[in-house]
Order: structure tokens, then sequence, then C-alpha cells
């Protein structure tokens, strides 16, 4: 409770002075004058999107956006510094300068887009509530769930989705509420529920923590829209646009095929005019962001393209082994999507 | 008495001086040895047979699992997860392995690992001028505790912030023990001077010393240490003027030295009240004057008095450093807590294990502190015992 009032006094204050906070110079400038990027990050990590390694490295998905934004800015993605930040901080770091992007998986909605002072630049990773359930019970759907027991977080609004989509599918259901994740992480690896429920990529993480993971499926309906990304303070374009197309730089790698292993030789053998002008060898793209002509090619070089940063961090390369699903390519039946560079 | 003094003739023959002591025979068995301890002290009556055999059975349940759990099922090395998991039904007690891996971490959080020697030489430096300081015994006191207080803070903070050549470690790369100990330090070291000046600022006649003593303190004791923190990195960037930044740890360092020091001031006030009036006139009648008083009698004696209430303050003060990760600091707890999100070393024993291994880090060193303050009120015993 006194964490929500403050909360609401602290996005109060936010919401009065985010507006002077937000009409400092040009981010660019700064960040080029300190020599880094100042990345705003899960305090509390979250397995695969932020944590520290064994030698106490950062890293993770949402890491990995810090160095990309580092590496099309200097050419070099260890030029960024990371800023550990409660979910409460978050916003008012963003707010007060203390940072320059801010990748901590917060979702995207209006409010925060409309009234923090701060804009979304986009998604890099479509999360939503799902439901994982014992492989014996043999359901293969979340449709399946008629009459089933499941496990969940009381008080946040997966209790309402829970409620809602069952009811909408005229399914019967009985909640076992917990009052914190660990109770329901527990109670649901001892058989008290037939199936848990929270964020798809939360699903993943308490899977690998379960006795035996591999008895365990997540299931694949998501049933709420928990669009993560990073964001910047409103107020100035170009930076706002430089962290948007490291993001899609990315992700138009991916769909032209450019990896980390291959970008030096794309950049110089592809006949394809989209990979030249993505690289930079056809036209000069990252002139009109205010950076160098191969600002995307070192982006790739440093942390990949989306797919592999994606497998790498959360996929198939993680003990997470999160399946690409709504984060596929809008080409390979997901939404991911870039504009082109053109 | 007849028997002995005025024998009958007749036993006269039988009469002796006998030469030696009869030998004391050995207290009965049942008062002697393992047996006799145990009789008195656990069998002494029907409660405490009931209350001993309950304890046993209640020992008997729940060390072997625990022993199981700590050490016999443990898991002492290994690489990644894969170590600690319970594959094929087996029994995987604490993963140790994990806290190995992550030991580095746990001392200095995200220290760089090619400069981690500044942080030993300061804790060598720490340790070589505490230690002398802490045994009674040992010279040169004063000019130990003026170096301690002058020269160290100085050479520390050269050391792990950087300067003079060394090059700069932000504090947000600092963590794990380092925090801890720095915060705690601090807070202790400033807090004790701090919570004297407002103790007896709060007994002072000078009408705006006291005012402003009690308000200190009434302010200070009536927030939640989690709220001056929260305060302190949520609240004062916004009104700070963009770019212009103090840094957390910095902020978290005074708020944690000004909270304890509205503790430390009622702790000590506590002790001033004890010192009975005639000891504050017979100084007043040898001709000292305030801080003279204060400094050769009223306060040694009030000091050793409140011993137990300052050194509780302390351990408080020293658990309460966890607080700091609500503003995105990493102290042993936080540091410990940030690791389990690493998805490498996910397995289901792994956040026990982590809080095991922050309470044994914590029990050592409040223990250390409980145990060295005792030692001290016995030293300084003069005549208060009851």
């Amino acid at each position: 409770m006194v964490y929500r009032k403050w909360k609401t006094a602290a996005l109060g204050a936010a919401m009065i002075l985010g507006t002077a906070a937000a009409s400092s110079a040009a981010t660019l400038d700064e960040v080029k004058a300190k020599g880094f990027v100042q990345c705003g990050v899960n305090a509390a990590g979250l397995q695969g999107f932020a944590a520290p390694n064994d030698k106490g490295e950062w890293s993770g998905f949402d890491i990995d956006i810090c160095r990309a934004v580092a590496a099309a800015v200097f050419g070099d993605a260890t030029k960024v510094k990371f800023t550990p930040l409660t979910a409460k901080e978050r916003f008012t770091a963003l707010q007060s300068g203390e940072i320059d992007v801010l990748s901590r998986n917060s979702t995207w909605t209006m409010s925060r887009d409309t009234q923090l002072g701060i804009v979304f630049t986009g998604v890099n990773y479509y999360d939503g509530q799902g439901f994982m359930a014992k492989k014996s019970l043999g359901v293969s759907s979340a449709k399946d769930l008629n009459g089933a027991s499941i496990c969940v977080q009381s008080g946040t609004t997966t209790e309402l989705n829970l409620a809602d989509w069952f009811r909408a599918n005229n399914l019967q259901f009985n909640p076992v509420v917990f009052e914190k994740q660990e109770e329901a992480d527990a109670a649901y690896d001892s058989g008290r529920c037939d199936a848990y429920t929270t964020d798809a990529s939360g699903l993943y993480s308490i899977r690998l923590k379960l006795a035996n993971p591999d008895e365990h499926v997540v299931l694949p309906e998501i049933i709420s829209k928990e669009p993560l990304g990073p964001s910047v303070r409103q107020g100035d374009d170009q930076w706002a646009l430089i962290v948007k197309w490291a993001l899609f730089a990315m992700v138009n790698a991916e769909e032209l095929g450019v990896t980390q292993a291959n970008v030096e030789e794309q950049k110089t053998g592809s006949a394809n005019p989209e990979v030249k002008r993505l690289l930079g060898t056809d036209g000069d793209f990252g002139k009109s962001l205010g950076l160098t002509p191969d600002w995307a090619v070192n982006v790739i070089k440093a942390v990949g393209n989306y797919g592999e940063s994606f497998e790498r961090n959360v996929g198939q390369g993680s003990p997470l082994k999160i399946a690409r699903g709504l984060n596929e390519l809008w080409s390979k039946g997901g939404i991911q999507y870039a504009p082109p560079v053109r | 008495m007849t028997d002995v003094a005025s024998p009958g003739p007749d036993a006269r023959s039988a009469i002796y001086v006998r030469g030696t002591f009869v030998p004391p025979s050995p207290p009965p068995g049942s008062t002697v040895g393992p047996f006799g301890w145990a009789h008195k002290n656990l069998f002494s009556s029907p409660f405490n047979i009931a209350a001993t055999i309950l304890t046993a059975l209640f020992l008997a349940w729940v060390v072997p699992p625990l022993l199981d759990w700590l050490i016999f099922d443990a898991v002492w090395t290994g690489e990644n997860r894969e170590a600690c998991l319970p594959v094929d039904g087996r029994e995987v007690g604490a993963c140790w392995a994990w806290v190995q891996a992550k030991f580095g971490q746990i001392l200095y959080g995200r220290y760089p690992l090619d400069q981690r020697w500044r942080v030993d030489l300061t804790a060598l430096l720490f340790v070589a001028g505490l230690v002398p300081l802490a045994i009674p015994k040992v010279p040169y006191k004063r000019e130990n505790t003026i170096l301690m207080l002058t020269a160290f803070p100085v050479a520390a903070f050269i050391l792990l912030y950087g300067g003079f050549g060394l090059p700069v470690v932000e504090t947000a790369l600092w963590g794990g023990l380092l925090v801890t100990l720095v915060v705690a330090v601090t807070g202790i070291v400033a807090s004790l001077p701090l919570g004297i000046l407002l103790a007896l600022g709060r007994r002072s006649k000078l009408p705006i010393v006291k005012t402003v003593s009690v308000i200190f303190i009434e302010f200070w004791r009536g927030v939640p240490l989690i709220t001056v923190l929260f305060m302190a990195s949520v609240m004062l960037p916004l009104f700070l003027p963009s770019g212009v930044n103090f840094d957390k740890l910095l902020r978290a360092l005074i708020g944690v030295a000004l909270f304890s020091a509205a503790y430390m001031a009622e702790t000590v006030r506590g002790g001033l009240q004890a010192i009975p009036k005639g000891q504050y006139e017979a100084a007043a009648a040898m001709g000292l004057g305030y801080w003279q008083s204060m400094r050769l009698v009223i306060l040694p004696q009030a000091l050793k008095i409140v011993i137990p209430g300052i050194v509780n303050s302390f351990i408080s003060l020293f658990k309460d450093t966890s607080l700091v990760l609500i503003i995105g600091l990493f102290d042993v707890l936080g540091i410990i807590q940030l690791n389990f999100s690493d998805a490498n070393w996910s397995a289901p024993t792994v956040p026990a294990t982590g809080f095991v291994f922050a309470a044994i880090v914590f029990w050592i060193f409040c223990f250390g502190m409980s145990r060295y303050s005792q030692y001290m009120e016995r030293r300084l015993e003069t005549g208060h015992r009851r």
C-alpha cells in the first residue's frame, strides 16, 4: 500500500515536472558528449531479459537493446552504462534525465505513452498472459482447462483477465489465489492446482524453477496484450528515432537474412538493394538519424539480428526456451514487423 | 560425646587416634559426570523431563533433514544449473555451486574484475586499523582513532571510487558485501557522534538548540527508513535541475546516517538521564565547564550504561542496509536476489540457498558485534553490576 501511495504521489509530481524535464536539449549531443548511453534496466532482474551473468555483467534481451543503441551511436556496444531501476523508479528516472533509454520490460500502454512525459519507441517482446499446465493432464489448449483449478497471484490484472477469459469462453474454473508469486509457484509445484497463469515470459522462467520442468507445458493461448518495449523522454524526436530504428534494424536484418556472422560479408557482397540500404552501402540513411552510414552494421555486429538476440537470450539457445510465437517475423506467422529502410 | 570422651573400661583396648582424615567420598553417582549433569539439568522435574523429551524429538525431526539439505544432499561444485537440477528423482539440497559461481558478486557486486584488488586493499586497511582499536592492550589508541577517522576515509574513497591515477569505478557498479559494509560502517561512524550531539542538544537549556534537536529527532524517528530512501531516490531527482545528479549511494549514505543518528540520540539520552544529578553538580563544583564535564564525567558513564542500546542500534542498522535494494543498490541480499534472475542458474533450490547464505553472512557480522559489545561491557564494569 505504501508503495502504491508513493507511486501515485511520484507520478503526480512527475506529470507536473515531466514537461519541464522533457524540454532538455538534444539527447544525442549529450550522449555523445558524455561518451556513453545511460540505460535503465530491471533492478530486480528478469530471467532472459536482464540479469547479471557469472562475471557480473548485465546480459539479456532488454540489455541487448541498450547495447544496440550504444552500437548505433558510437559503433561500440560497450559504451553503455546501466542504471538498475525498480518498477516505481523507472519512469521518473527517465523524466529526470538520469537515464537516456529505458529498456526494462515495460508494457506500452496509452496512459504511459500520453501522461508520463515518455514515449515508447517500439515493441521488442510481445508478452501476454498465458497458461502452464502439467503434461500429464493431456491438455493442448487453454480451452481444455474447463473445471481446472488455476493458481494465480491476487490483486493483479492477471486475476481479472483470467476471470474474464473463462467467462467469455463459457468455461468453469477454480481460482487458487496467492498473495505472493513465490507462494503461487510453490503451490503449483506441489500439485495444488492443475494450471498456473501469469505473463508468458514469466511462465517460462517459473517452469525452470519447478522440480521437473519437462513435465509442464506452456499452452499456446495468450489472453492479454502486454507489449514490452524501450521508451525515451518525450520532446526529443531525433533520439526517439535512433532508439526506434536500432530495434527496427535488428528486425529488418533478420528478415533480410543478415546475421552477426555474415554482416561484413553482406555489406560488401550483397546485391540486394534492401540489404544495401540497411547496411549503408546504398544511400545514407544513417545521416538522417544523425549517425554514421554503417550504424546498422554496428548494431548487428554487436547483438546480432532480432532472431539471434531472441534465441540467445530467451529462446532455444537459453535455458528458458521460449517459443517465438507472436514474436516471430510477420512473414513467418508472428507480428514482428519493421518498416522498410527506404 | 560420651562414647568417645569417656569410653567404658572394657572398650579401652580398642581406642586409637586416627592420624589422617578420612578421604572425602565421591559425590553420589547420580550427581556427577554426564549422567549427573543430565539428571540435574534435563531430568530434574516432571516438567523438565517432558520438555527434554519434546526438545529431543523436535531436534531429531528437524536436524537430520536440515543436515541432509545443507550438507549431504547439497551440490558443491558445478558449472551451471544442470548441476543443481533434481534429475531422475535425485534429492537436491542446497546449491552451493551457485554461491561459488556468484561469490565474487556477493563480495564486490559488479565491481570490475581487474580492479577488485582495490576493494581488498581497502578491506585490509580497515581491518589493520580496526583490530588494534578493538584490542584494549594495544597502545596508540588516540593516534589510531585519528587516522581511522581522517586518513582512512580519504584513502578508502580514493581506492574504491578512483582518482590519483586509479580509474573511476562508479558506485552503480559497487555491490554485495562492499555496499553493505560501506553503508553500515558509514552509518555507524556518523551516527554515534551525531547522535551524542543531538542527545546533548535535546537536553540543552538553550531553546533554539533544543528545539532544533527535538524537531530533527522526531522527524527522522517518525518516518520509515524505506520512505527516506525512496524520497531520496525517486523524488529528489525531480526537484533537481536536469543533468544535476548526485550519487545514489551518497544519497543512501546520508539518509541512513541521519536516520540512525536520530535513534542513537534517543539511546544516548537514555544514558544521560540515568546519571545522577550529583555527578553533574560534582563536575560543576570541580570547576569544569559544560564540554569538559560532559567529556570527562558524564558521557563516559552514560555511554557505558547504554552500550547494549548502542550496539542494538548498530546491529539493526547493519541489517537495515538491505533496504537500499529498493533504490536499486545491491547489498549482499540484493545481489543474491538479483542473481536469482540468471536463467543459467535457475534451479529449484537456488533461491533457498541464496537466502540461507545471506542469513549466514548477516549472522556472522551481527553476532560478532554482539559478542564484542558484551566483552566491552564486562571490561568497563566498575560497580554497576546488579
